[in-house]
């Protein structure tokens, strides 16, 4: 009680002498990193938690690609639940001139059964609305009536009905979180479905029968339709609602609590840095309590115990800042989710504190707990200082928390190693680069004069302490270039080099008594030779006459389930078009051939479901059986922007299955004469507008990059912090340094030059090595990923040099400001006793 | 005394040849229990080219002296004129540039910059005055001191004698008129102190240099002109 009486002493006075500050910032931004992403993450999975069968729309959905059979619904109806259907379904949808690819959602009568939609009303004001729009009326969401220029009143085109605008959706059941989702969505009601003449065969529909009732019944509706899901069906329920949804927030939790992870290993060794420090100074304070009669365990007790404080007021205000911080971007993760979210709970407040105690422990504690070996004599003789913990021990338990942090964060210990080793490659790396610049540096000083000269040859006289400081803030530097510059260079790259005459409008769902008529759209649009592919959608059901279920591919891998279970679109041709196809194993048809029942298959595909050259492979293609052998494997270009098909039968095996037929053309950017065309003779057909899907893929990593480039600020963050660390525990030697210059006649703007031009070194190397990772990282990216040609971008360099330039040095003349402010006979005189 | 008499009944010529007045000089601190008197009363002169020890025992305040008349620190009272300029008309950069064009500096523990090398070292007052090639003279004097094959060494590559040559050659490559040695021996073994303040002295004829010179070693003080006895922040001999 004692001790910690005088520990809590000590660390006051500690503060009010700024001792501890480093510290302690040190600890707080670790903290803050990981609970502000822990809160924001934490409040997602409340609201999608809270509000699991708002986002049905019901308590529990079955889902199918085939409009769903009587016996669920029989089922529904004499457990005495509420039922109603939706279908949903991407068309062509237009307001005048204007005409979009829209999300079309057609509403049974009841729908939601559970929660409501919330419609516009007014300049700003909102009303719940229950159940669907009424008959010849549809809503749209926010972002499609701004797309369409559209007010409530105006009429709108959806295949061959009109309808009148009712109403602007702000928040929807079963669309919350559809984030990366912004086609405009457009709601009808069911019943006028058949009117709009838009589900013909090979329609991609998704059909949801929506149930809500009792808890009992629905449990028993939800356990009796597991038993007998059919091929392309699925079950959701609350507990399991939206599984996509969950996977991405875990995925998005684990991520960003990684990259949240990085700024804790450099505040740690910050934390390691300034309690060296802290234990350093309190030697001579622990002599005397040892000649006072202080046994080794008080002075344990003492610091120990300071050290505890200091973590649990580090952690309290790293939580109270986190907390802060995704309070107020709680009101932007609102209105990108588009739901309300709760408020979040205490898990990520006790894990921060956790953390910050293991931070703490793992960093801190061994320098502190060598305070107890200080010899008594050190009163009496000030050079013995026996006190040095192992830096093995400390190098140990460091190593030892960071394991336990990444393994926590990481979900797995063999993932958490494999993230230390990469972390520890990655500084290692950056420490090797940050070295030879310093050794260059070395060779550079000679030429300078004055304070320049003094400046940089500081940093290349701690040489370690240098290195470590560049790679700890090049760490931060490099994220932040690697998310900005090069994210946009690299997508910038994949678009240059995609065809120019690559086609940029895919037209499907052409039937095939609108081929004729289609063509003649194209042709004179400049699509003369523009081919239409049929498409058939089957469901491959046997191999070599064994049936299969997607469950025999789990094995597999999610791909090949995946692929396995759903649909595939089978077409024939002739031959192959040779630019983006090419048969690695096996022969092609002979271009006149017909009658033959075999198969291509894209070897990649082949590999995925283990499908072999002459298998016999069967679909089911709308209750008719097709059955083929492969007699090819092709390996296929899909970035070629052509219709391309995994399964290619040979000419006439696909006679007499129902086909719908698609083609890809381009058309000058923006042209829209060929999608009004085609769509007004034929408003079934869907013209998907390529050049906008690409701007979405761009707007989509754009926000993703920022969100995660905001997580990798704490890191850059904590590599200031360890720049800091490293001035703090130089200051000493600094002080009496910039006395002697002051006494030699340096004037105050001399000396503050000196030590500007040590951090600009500093922030130069440290920007130049960030640079250089940087650049070797995206060249591994753009070559290996996207395949792309790269060349050294020159702009990395000078952006990430400016960068480090003006941080570190705005940084390190703020943490040095005190040295030339203080008269140099006190300085003198202070530190040289 | 008599110095003073001198200055003062003497015209500005005469005040050419003053190095160093100080003129009833204080210096008191404020402590938590009460003002401290370091310094009090203390008036005299030095003339160019002489050499004075300041002797006294610990804390009777001769490197607080020390400190006030190389302007280093602001007195509490009185004033001083360091080569004919009245200290208290300066700020703290004006006094620091008097340094650098007037005034030599030797420590006890030598305080070198551990970042430059020897030569490095010895050229920083000549950098620090804006100089543009100062390698020459640096290689000059170092080869003065007797260090003209360890021009590239770092102070910690170099022994305690020969830090203090490079400090030495530091001090006189400006060509000071006042040199201000703070025990410079007081880290040396006999020998090696010894030989430094031959050097010292050498250096100090050589480039006709006034020499304040902080000691407790009364041989030491015995090879200056003069010594200003220090006693409780009182001169009481000179």
């Amino acid at each position: 009680m004692t001790s910690l009486r005088l520990a809590w002493r000590f660390l006051r006075r500690d503060l009010r002498a700024g001792e501890v500050r480093v510290l302690l910032a040190s600890l707080l931004l670790a903290v803050m990193a990981v609970t502000t992403i822990g809160f924001l993450t934490d409040r997602a999975e409340r609201a999608l938690a809270l509000q699991a069968n708002r986002l049905l729309g019901g308590d529990a959905l079955l889902r199918a690609d085939e409009p769903i059979a009587p016996p669920a619904r029989e089922l529904a109806r004499s457990l005495g639940l509420r039922q109603t259907d939706t279908a949903a379904f991407p068309s062509m949808l237009r307001a005048g001139e204007a005409m979009k690819l829209a999300e079309i959602r057609a509403l049974g009568q009841d729908y939601p059964l559970r929660g409501s939609f919330r419609l516009a009303a007014g300049d700003a004001g909102s009303r719940e609305v229950q159940g669907a729009p009424e008959r010849g009326t549809l809503w749209l969401t926010r972002a499609g009536a701004q797309a369409f220029a559209v007010q409530v009143g105006d009429v709108l085109r959806l295949g061959n009905a009109e309808f009148r605008l009712a109403g602007v959706v702000l928040e929807e059941p079963d669309a919350a979180l559809d984030y990366f989702n912004v086609a405009p969505r457009a709601f009808i009601h069911w019943d006028d479905l058949p009117g709009t003449g838009l589900i013909q065969e090979g329609s991609r529909v998704t059909y949801r029968l929506v149930v809500a009732g009792e808890a009992a019944a629905a449990q028993r509706w939800i356990d009796a339709t597991r038993d007998s899901l059919q091929r392309g069906q699925r079950l959701e329920t609350i507990a399991d609602a939206r599984p996509e949804i969950r996977r991405a927030l875990e995925r998005a939790d684990r991520f960003l609590g990684l990259a949240a992870l990085l700024a804790v290993v450099l505040a740690a060794i910050a934390v390691a840095m300034a309690a060296r420090r802290h234990s350093a100074r309190h030697l001579d304070g622990c002599a005397v309590l040892r000649c006072l009669g202080a046994s080794q365990s008080t002075i344990t007790g003492i610091y120990a115990g300071e050290l505890l404080l200091l973590g649990v007021l580090g952690s309290a205000l790293g939580v109270a800042t986190g907390f802060a911080v995704q309070a107020a971007l709680g009101g932007w993760l609102e209105s990108v989710l588009g739901i309300e979210i709760p408020a979040a709970g205490w898990r990520p407040a006790l894990e921060g504190v956790g953390l910050g105690l293991l931070v703490l422990l793992a960093f801190a504690l061994p320098p502190v707990l060598a305070l107890r070996r200080v010899p008594a004599l050190r009163v009496l003789r000030r050079d013995l200082d026996a006190a040095e913990p192992g830096s093995l021990l400390t190098a140990l338990t460091g190593a030892a928390g960071l394991s336990a942090l990444l393994w926590w964060k990481a979900g797995s210990a063999a993932l958490g190693a494999s993230l230390l080793a990469g972390i520890a490659a990655t500084l290692a790396a950056l420490a090797l680069l940050a070295w030879g610049l310093v050794v260059l540096l070395r060779r550079v000083r000679g030429r300078l004069h004055g304070p320049w000269r003094y400046g940089l040859a500081n940093v290349s006289r701690r040489p370690l302490a240098s290195v470590v400081q560049v790679a700890a803030l090049g760490l931060g530097l490099m994220a932040i270039l690697l998310l900005t510059l090069v994210r946009t260079d690299l997508l910038a790259r994949w678009q240059q080099s995609l065809p120019e005459d690559a086609p940029n409008r895919f037209v499907v769902n052409v039937q095939s008594e609108q081929v004729d008529g289609a063509r003649d759209i194209l042709q004179r649009h400049g699509g003369e030779t523009a081919t239409l592919y049929p498409m058939i959608r089957g469901r491959f059901v046997a191999r070599n006459g064994e049936p299969v279920a997607g469950t025999d591919f789990s094995a597999r891998g999610e791909r090949a389930q995946r692929l396995a279970e759903r649909e595939f679109n089978l077409s024939w041709a002739a031959q192959l078009r040779s630019v983006d196809n090419e048969v690695v194993a096996g022969k092609m048809w002979a271009a006149d051939a017909h009658g033959l029942q075999e198969v291509s298959v894209e070897a990649g595909l082949a590999e995925s479901l283990g499908w072999k050259l002459g298998d016999r492979v069967a679909f089911d293609i709308a209750g008719q059986g097709f059955e083929a052998t492969i007699t090819s494997l092709r390996k296929v270009d899909w970035e070629s922007f052509q219709p391309n098909f995994f399964v290619l039968a040979s000419p006439g095996a696909l006679d007499g299955y129902a086909a719908s037929w698609i083609t890809a053309v381009s058309v000058p950017r923006g042209d829209l004469g060929l999608t009004n065309e085609l769509v007004r003779a034929y408003p079934n057909v869907s013209v998907i507008d390529v050049d906008a899907v690409i701007d979405q893929v761009r707007n989509t990593a754009n926000q993703v990059a920022d969100a995660v480039e905001y997580v990798f600020y704490f890191t850059l963050a904590a590599g200031l912090l360890v720049l800091v660390a490293a001035i703090s525990s130089t200051q000493d030697e600094r002080l009496l340094e910039g006395g002697v210059m002051r006494v030699l006649g340096a004037s105050r703007a001399q000396l503050r030059l000196a030590q500007a031009a040590e951090f600009a070194a500093l922030g130069l190397i440290a920007g130049l090595t960030a640079a250089i990772a940087a650049g070797v990282l995206s060249g591994s990216i753009a070559t290996r990923v996207f395949e792309l040609p790269w060349s050294p971008d020159w702009r990395l360099a000078l952006v990430g040099g400016a960068l480090g330039v003006v941080l570190v040095t705005l940084t390190g003349l703020v943490a040095t400001r005190r040295i030339a402010a203080i008269p140099p006979s006190q300085t003198l005189r202070a530190l040289q006793a | 005394m008599d110095g003073l008499a001198i200055a003062t009944s003497s015209a500005a010529a005469a005040d050419m040849r003053i190095a160093i007045r100080a003129t009833d000089l204080g210096k008191r601190v404020s402590l938590p229990a009460g003002e401290l008197t370091i310094l009090q009363g203390l008036s005299f002169v030095v003339n160019g080219g002489e050499a004075i020890a300041i002797v006294g025992a610990s804390g009777s305040g001769k490197s607080t002296l020390l400190s006030l008349l190389a302007g280093l620190d602001r007195p509490s009272a009185g004033e001083v004129q360091l080569a004919g300029t009245a200290l208290s008309t300066l700020d703290e950069d004006g006094r620091a540039r008097l340094r650098s064009e007037r005034v030599g500096f030797v420590f006890q523990n030598f305080q070198l910059l551990p970042a430059l090398t020897a030569l490095e070292n010895a050229m920083l007052p000549l950098e620090l005055r804006g100089e543009r090639r100062p390698d020459a003279a640096a290689r000059a004097i170092l080869q003065r001191v007797g260090l003209g094959e360890r021009l590239d060494h770092y102070p910690r590559q170099l022994s305690g004698g020969e830090q203090q040559r490079v400090a030495l050659a530091r001090a006189f490559i400006t060509r000071p008129e006042v040199l201000f040695a703070d025990e410079p021996t007081g880290n040396l073994d006999a020998a090696t102190g010894d030989a430094v303040i031959d050097l010292l002295f050498e250096l100090n004829r050589d480039a006709g240099t006034t020499l304040v010179l902080v000691t407790h070693d009364d041989a030491l003080a015995a090879r200056c002109h003069r010594t200003l006895r220090l006693d409780h922040g009182r001169l009481v001999g000179a």
